[in-house]
């Protein structure tokens, strides 16, 4: 049995089912916990999602420092398409190149591959084994060693201690 | 004060909607008006929200949220669609 | 009387939705598909969630329902951006002609 799976996806389907009752009665708790402990139950007997998370205080205090990262990043992009929308002249320079990752675990690539997309310019299109291909909207540089430096390194050095 | 802000905000987004709406139109080929009905989806959960938010009703957000499950559903569907066939 | 969690609230709210506008003068105004994924899906992106925060701020009841859908929108826009960009490479929509290098189709 893997407890680790089923527990974390409980806790998952419990929390989003409170946030969208909005209020702690005992009848919602109760039957937010029969129907998640089913759910869970149903859809995640064989899953192995969630088993390379890791529970120790390192990886915790780095999940805090990459949100904090992952945010900035969002609102740095943000601020790189306005900019680029807005010039008359459309400055872009677009290209589909190819990185690498030193990721081994599915979630830890899916978390990398979504962030990757929300950051300044870059939209992951194809993803083979550890080769990530990117859309990049102002290339700088395709060579495979230089793009991983400058597209997944920023990212990676969290998520390596997250989730392995 | 916060009235005039929102009838601004709302202004801004019916500015968007019109612009995705010209792609949708225009769009050279299909996936173009896929990308344009995400956009514009996303831009209606958003004006949902504003809009439950003035007329003070939150069964509105539930509407919002169960949008925004369908079309990223579809979105998907349409993706498969293109690669593999249904 | 109006506090000032209500005229912050405003303000973000407004923030957001220029954010949304500029994610569809980009979905307008880029020349080949992948670009528009990329403005359209980053701006509408950041753009709703500062809208939900905005309102969020100014209906402090509704908090967790917003903050699901918040969740839930950083979660899918990602998703199906790169699977709309993975069909559209594989049906072979051409790249723009400014476009520096491909290197998916070489491999």
């Amino acid at each position: 049995m893997n407890i680790k799976n089923l527990s974390i996806s409980f806790i998952i389907l419990m929390v989003t089912w409170l946030l969208l009752n909005g209020n702690l009665e005992i009848i919602t708790i109760i039957s937010g916990i029969i129907i998640s402990v089913l759910l869970a139950y149903i859809f995640c007997k064989k899953c192995d999602v969630f088993s390379n998370i890791k529970f120790t205080p390192k990886a915790f205090f780095y999940f805090i420092i990459y949100f904090f990262i992952f945010i900035v990043e969002l609102i740095k992009s943000n601020f790189d398409v306005a900019r680029r929308v807005l010039t008359p002249s459309l400055p872009i320079k677009p290209g589909i190149v190819e990185v690498k990752t030193k990721l081994k675990s599915k979630i830890g690539r899916i978390i990398l591959a979504n962030s990757i997309t929300l950051t300044p310019g870059t939209l992951t299109i194809e993803m083979k084994e550890d080769r990530l291909y990117i859309h990049w909207i102002d290339v700088r540089n395709d060579d495979i060693n230089e793009a991983t430096k400058q597209i997944v390194q920023k990212f990676e050095k969290y998520l390596e201690v997250i989730y392995g | 004060m916060v009235n005039i802000l929102l009838y601004i905000s709302l202004i801004f987004i019916g500015l968007a909607i019109i612009l995705s709406l010209v792609r949708f139109i225009k769009g050279n080929t299909t996936i173009d008006r896929i990308i344009s009905f995400d956009v514009l989806t996303i831009i209606s959960i958003a004006l949902i929200v504003i809009i439950s938010h003035i007329s003070g009703r939150a069964i509105y957000l539930d509407v919002a949220l169960v949008y925004g499950l369908l079309s990223f559903l579809v979105v998907i569907i349409i993706a498969r669609y293109f690669e593999k066939g249904l | 009387m109006e506090n000032t969690l209500e005229i912050t609230g405003a303000i973000i709210t407004l923030i957001g939705s220029i954010f949304l506008f500029l994610g569809s003068l980009g979905l307008v105004r880029m020349p080949d598909i992948y670009n528009r994924i990329q403005t359209g899906t980053k701006a509408s992106t950041l753009g709703t969630i500062l809208t939900l925060l905005g309102i969020a701020l100014m209906n402090t009841d509704w908090f967790g329902k917003i903050l699901l859908l918040m969740i839930f929108i950083l979660i899918t826009n990602p998703v199906s951006s790169h699977v709309l960009a993975r069909a559209a490479h594989y049906i072979k929509s051409p790249l723009t002609k400014i476009s520096v290098t491909d290197k998916l189709v070489d491999n």
